[in-house]
């Protein structure tokens, strides 16, 4: 099987270590993986603004990179969401790119059936469920299962785990008033737990609350699943 | 002139700073979330009963003209009357003249969101009706002279405390802090108006294409006095109420009251079959409905949202919203709050004076997810966006921006060249002045040096 990497843009230029997390992950479990190198952004900014017409050019154009891949493999529940969700909407069509494209954990557990990768993580951590993750996606145990075979972690429910971060793309910079209060929302919930680091499948909404959480100094770390999961 | 959009950033900037009023409102709603989870168990198959309800509105909407029809005859049949209202001034135009010809001096209301979105109040007040909200949350609100938070719990903002507030002020009433006294403070006072009213007024939970019946569920039985004391009874109906048929009153029911509140049923549930018949001891002389169009047929028309006229009006999504939960129902301006009102505002007024409004939400989809009739609400928020900037609504600059970026993700090249760029700037601390709206509460991160694709072309290429 040959998987290809979707590092969406955001991931390339801001948190490289994810990406490479990831490969380090994929390659423990033997999976042969390329990189396009072609690739830039899924056009998700677009979408979300009402672009439309921007965002279906930049769908076209993943579809003839990524096309020819068995999977493709992202660690960004949202892009995924984006490219499996919607990008059929956008073309009018599913494509064999769209179909086959999956956000990391997923493919983990739902592609390789692996839920142990063999990580060791000691520390307590709580999991924020990202939102296109878990509505889009519908993933909500895939991460869990694979974060409780962690050697050392202990994973802490937050109250408020499937409450928005109040990220949402070009939402947290129209409208920074309220995405910061769902941020302070969101972090309350963290601090309540006790938990060192908070996890998450995407990096987008880790930036928010890491935005939030060195602003007023706070203690507690953000990582994304796949650095978790790297690490022994 | 202040505009729409700015009075929301005003209003939200402030509502989201207001600490003490996200944590009355989030306290509010832990309850409901609370009594709605029980609520939920009720049903064998929560999730089948929305399919189920989602089917049945479905067909009623696709085939709303059959059923509005039928809904019509079956009313003048059992002795009502019926009065097509194109837009809210026609609905105003008609109560006016009914309250002329029947000589009335007095109407009492019922808690209805269709009232509040034709602005009747202030219409019948106009023309010197004395006007008297029934319903405690209304009541409440008249007499503050706000409108609903909320379109199921007009005060979900307010404390036990701030209510006796309202009434030693206003009502000039001693200071109490048990909600029984309170409710009996504005009993007393409803009882009489109840009792010399000559109109009732109230709108409809759902209509009964089948039977031609209005029904109105509530839970302090002044709805039922509304419409059974005084000579004349008006409801009026949006026309996404119809059901097909009596017996889908029997999920409808208990969807609206689970979602609403949690409760199996409401206290009081009412069907309405026509004014008072020979031999029956009470009544309204008179039974008149009003079918309100206000921009509804528009959804109709828009086969892409026309599902968001399944709604039922029973607050779930605003409850579940992150964003209603931090700027609250005040903040929006608009009949109707929340992520059903940021879907169907733009349809039914002004398309661009209200296209803010899809675009103050995170996507999140909690909304839809909890949506008793599966209305994929947060889909046509970004519908809508797409609607907004294929109509122009968006700013030039904007639309710039975009196309420059496209310029940019479409060439690997250009993208290059940017994001070296971007990234210099952001390590050099000059980039994050452009990101005020960001960095004035946050941190952004500093990118680090290497990219992923800089990693893969050192070390990752088939390593
Ligand atoms: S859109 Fe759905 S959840 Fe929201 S008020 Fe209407 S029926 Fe209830």
């Amino acid at each position: 099987m040959r998987v290809a990497l979707f590092i969406p843009c955001f991931i390339d230029q801001l948190f490289p270590n994810v990406g490479i997390a990831m490969v380090t992950v994929l390659r423990r479990l033997n999976v042969d993986v390329y990189y396009p190198e072609e690739q830039t952004c899924c056009g998700q900014p677009a979408f979300n603004t009402g672009y439309w017409d921007e965002a279906r050019t930049l769908a076209a154009r993943y579809c003839e990179i990524f096309t020819g891949a068995d999977a493709i493999v992202s660690p960004s529940g949202s892009c995924t969401a984006m490219v499996r969700n919607f990008y059929p909407e956008l073309l009018g069509k599913a494509t064999q790119a769209t179909a086959h494209t999956y956000e990391f954990a997923e493919f983990l557990v739902k592609k390789l059936g692996v839920t142990d990768v063999g990580a060791k993580f000691p520390a307590r951590v709580t999991y924020h469920d990202a939102c296109h993750a878990l509505r889009e996606l519908r993933l909500k145990d895939e991460p869990r299962q694979l974060l409780r075979n962690v050697k050392g972690i202990e994973l802490v429910e937050m109250d408020q785990a499937e409450t928005c971060c109040g990220f949402g793309g070009t939402f947290s910079v129209k409208f920074p008033m309220i995405s910061y209060a769902m941020d302070e929302v969101k972090v309350t919930s963290i601090q309540k737990t006790g938990a060192q680091y908070v996890v998450s499948t995407d990096s987008s909404c880790l930036m928010q609350i890491d935005g939030y959480l060195r602003r007023q100094n706070l203690p507690i770390k953000t990582i994304s699943l796949a650095e978790v999961l790297a690490a022994t | 002139m202040t505009t729409t959009l700015e009075q929301f950033k005003h209003d939200a900037a402030e509502k989201t700073a207001d600490l003490r009023h996200r944590a009355v409102i989030q306290k509010a709603i832990a309850t409901y979330d609370a009594a709605v989870a029980r609520g939920r168990l009720r049903f064998a198959d929560w999730q089948n009963a929305r399919s189920h309800a989602a089917a049945i509105k479905w067909e009623t909407i696709n085939h709303l003209d059959r059923y509005l029809e039928q809904f019509e005859r079956n009313v003048l049949a059992n002795g009502g009357h019926v009065f097509w209202a194109e837009t809210a001034e026609d609905a105003r135009a008609h109560i006016l003249q009914l309250a002329r010809q029947h000589g009335v001096e007095k109407v009492v209301k019922s808690k209805s969101m269709t009232t509040e979105e034709i602005h009747l109040n202030d219409a019948l007040e106009a023309a010197g009706i004395h006007t008297v909200e029934t319903d405690l949350g209304e009541y409440i609100c008249q007499i503050r002279g706000e409108p609903p938070y909320h379109i199921v719990t007009p005060v979900m903002h307010l404390t036990k405390a701030d209510i006796a507030r309202t009434f030693q002020e206003k009502l000039g009433t001693p200071p109490t802090d048990s909600a029984e006294e309170l409710t009996m403070i504005a009993r007393a006072r409803l009882r009489q108006e109840f009792l010399t009213a000559d109109m009732g007024i109230t709108g409809a939970n759902f209509a009964i294409a089948d039977t031609g019946m209005v029904a109105i569920t509530e839970n302090e039985g002044n709805a039922r006095l509304s419409f059974s004391l005084p000579r004349v009874h008006v409801a009026i109906v949006g026309i996404e109420k119809l059901i097909p048929r009596f017996e889908d009153l029997a999920l409808f029911w208990p969807l609206l009251s689970g979602s609403g509140t949690g409760q199996a049923i409401t206290a009081y549930s009412s069907l309405i079959g026509g004014p008072r018949q020979e031999r029956e001891a009470d009544g309204p002389r008179e039974f008149h409905v009003i079918l309100l169009d206000n921009g509804r047929t528009r959804l109709l028309a828009d086969s892409e949202q026309r599902d968001a006229l399944h709604c039922i009006r029973c607050g779930a999504c605003l409850n579940a919203c992150p964003i209603y939960k931090n700027v609250g129902g005040h903040a929006y301006g608009t009949t109707y709050q929340g992520p059903i009102g940021s879907v169907i505002t733009p349809h039914l007024r002004d398309a661009e004076e209200w296209s803010h409004l899809p675009y103050a939400s995170s996507l999140c989809g909690a909304c839809t997810d909890v949506c008793p009739v599966r209305i994929d609400l947060h889909h046509h928020l970004l519908h809508n966006r797409r609607n907004a900037v294929q109509s122009k609504f968006d700013s030039p600059l904007q639309r710039l921006l975009f196309r420059a970026w496209l310029a940019t993700m479409q060439s690997p090249a250009a993208y290059s060249v940017a994001s070296r760029l971007a990234n210099l700037a952001l390590r050099l601390g000059v980039a994050q002045p452009l990101l005020k709206p960001w960095t004035a509460t946050r941190d952004f991160p500093t990118p680090p040096k290497q990219s992923f694709k800089d990693y893969w072309r050192q070390h990752g290429r088939g390593a």
